[in-house]
């Protein structure tokens, strides 16, 4: 059997309709979609400032000495990046893929598939960054971050978003039903969100299991958004930077791939 | 407007379509008709790219499709089986989003959605969500979104089943409409009143290949002339005269299928002598065509 290609596979800027396509969806409620962002920094500083800290006093780890609310408040914008882009690539993706067809009804259009799969991983990187704006906001209130150096969160939270988001279309183009999520959700994210030095300096941990928190992206979006919100030195985020860049690299094709095998026969 | 020569689509060892070859002119109403899984649907989706075919030539417009996927598809609009509507948006908002998918520029789109809206009678609901519409007026809407691009080439993918009678006139009415106005139509549908309707020419196919394929009332008179006549619990006396006269029938066990196309002086001997009643002598329609080529087991 020949498969010869039948559509352009590099997409163009077409692949911006799909983005505009939910756009237009997330204004329509946008007052909903920003109160997590808003209210979830609040939540976690004033269990984890007022309650937490004066148990566990300052964090001193290579970078100085620092308060400990200040130590996590870079980590709730990294766990925020993650969490948008992933969710909004698997759960919300799959939702307009597998029950509303709306890739189906794109597809009939002179949209390709590779077009809609990036505008869908584009908009995952998009909500991580309208979220981190929104936390930059609330947690600036509190005088946690260090300016100007904060505002390259933005930055930092489009390149993880779109490690996350590409990740999110992976799972989405391997599941067979929703339920699946669960298990990347419990075995990826969950992981992740508590042994990324989010909520205590990985030099805690056993040498091998930093040599795993290492191997894990959100490792490296904390690393990013602690020397953004902080104030860290650049240079010493390059390892962060090209690890997340050749994640998206490599996970990047490989979701194009393998949205193509599921939808396209 | 479509030329397909061998077009084939294997799914494993299974010929979805096999080695079909067909054109449809422009300005054309062209049907496909056949039972459940005969490739239909799959010969369709292989048109606008959403299958890639297996082997084969296909050219739209002019244009091989292997080359000119985007070109082609900007040129087609389609109406697939299933509502794709897109939930999270308005009526309106369904098909001014559409019409960016095309690249069409925004003003431009609402003009289009304005005259849209008018032509398929939804303007009053143009800020309804998609789930308070009726099942009308969702096929509606597909019908005006596939038109959003004006294409030259309409896809309608069983665009009335499911439909009460209705909204099928309704729906009947507006492709007349645009067939009026020159567009070129291909449909699929399992009803042999709608393809009787619209088509001016088509195929029946079945298991991947084509049986037959001309306008609806050739094909009535080819393969099951002017009349039939039905037989309600036939006698052994009257079986063995049809069988005597050599009249082509159908024998479902408690009714006889009679392509009789001496007509009605066949008829009145028949109801004369064997038929006290259960006869009837009606017009043969594309229904019995199809059935007599396709067989009358169930496909599913």
């Amino acid at each position: 059997m020949n498969r010869r290609p039948v559509s352009p596979r590099l997409p163009t800027r077409r692949l911006l309709r799909v983005w505009q396509r939910n756009w237009l969806v997330y204004r329509q409620t946008w007052l909903i979609s920003f109160l997590p962002p808003l209210l979830e920094p609040c939540f976690y500083l004033l269990a984890f400032g007022i309650g937490l800290a004066q148990m566990v006093g300052p964090v001193i780890s290579s970078a100085g000495t620092i308060s400990y609310t200040a130590f996590i408040a870079p980590a709730l914008v990294a766990i925020n990046i993650m969490q948008s882009a992933f969710f909004e690539t698997t759960y919300a993706s799959f939702v307009r893929m597998y029950y509303q067809k709306t890739f189906a009804a794109m597809l009939a259009t002179p949209l390709t598939l590779e077009e809609i799969i990036t505008g869908e991983i584009l908009w995952g990187a998009t909500k991580a960054v309208i979220g981190s704006a929104l936390m930059l906001i609330v947690i600036s209130c509190f005088g946690l971050f260090h300016f100007p150096s904060a505002l390259l969160l933005l930055p930092a939270a489009l390149l993880g978003g779109l490690a996350f988001a590409c990740a999110g279309m992976v799972f989405t183009a391997i599941v067979p039903a929703i339920e699946t999520f669960n298990l990347p959700v419990f075995l990826f994210i969950t992981p992740m969100f508590l042994f990324s030095g989010t909520f205590f300096p990985l030099d805690n941990l056993p040498a091998w299991a930093q040599f795993v928190a290492q191997l894990l992206p959100l490792t490296h979006v904390v690393e990013l958004c602690r020397a953004a919100g902080l104030g860290h030195p650049l240079p010493a985020t390059a390892p962060a930077l090209a690890y997340l860049t050749l994640w998206c690299l490599i996970l990047f094709p490989l979701a194009l791939i393998a949205m193509r095998r599921r939808l396209i026969h | 407007m479509i030329v397909a020569t061998s077009l084939r689509k294997a799914f494993g060892k299974l010929r979805a379509v096999d080695d079909i070859t067909f054109s449809v002119s422009p300005g054309e109403c062209f049907g496909i008709l056949g039972p459940n899984g005969a490739g239909k649907t799959t010969t369709i989706r292989m048109l606008f790219g959403f299958t890639p075919k297996s082997a084969g030539r296909l050219q739209l417009f002019g244009l091989d499709i292997d080359q000119h996927l985007r070109q082609v598809k900007a040129r087609i609009g389609v109406c697939p089986q299933e509502n794709n509507l897109d939930p999270d948006l308005s009526v309106r908002q369904n098909l001014e989003m559409y019409a960016r998918y095309f690249d069409i520029p925004p003003p431009l789109a609402r003009r289009r959605a304005d005259q849209l809206l008018s032509f398929i009678a939804l303007e009053h609901r143009q800020n309804a969500r998609i789930g308070e519409l009726s099942g009308g007026m969702l096929r509606r809407l597909v019908l005006a979104r596939a038109l959003i691009n004006e294409p030259e080439l309409l896809i309608l993918d069983e665009p009335t089943t499911g439909l009460d009678p209705q909204s099928r006139h309704q729906l009947w009415n507006r492709v007349e409409a645009l067939k009026a106005r020159g567009l070129t139509v291909l449909l699929t549908t399992h009803y042999m009143d709608e393809a009787a309707r619209l088509c001016d020419r088509l195929m029946i196919v079945d298991q991947g290949k084509i049986l037959v394929e001309g306008t609806p009332l050739q094909l009535i008179h080819d393969h099951v002339g002017a009349e039939i006549i039905e037989v309600a619990s036939p006698n052994a006396d009257l079986r063995a005269f049809v069988d005597r006269s050599g009249t082509p029938y159908e024998d479902l066990g408690h009714r006889l299928i009679i392509y009789a196309s001496g007509g009605a002086e066949y008829y009145h001997t028949l109801s004369r002598e064997f038929c006290q009643s259960g006869c009837m002598l009606r017009p043969a329609t594309l229904e019995d065509v199809f059935l007599r080529l396709t067989g009358r087991e169930l496909r599913e």
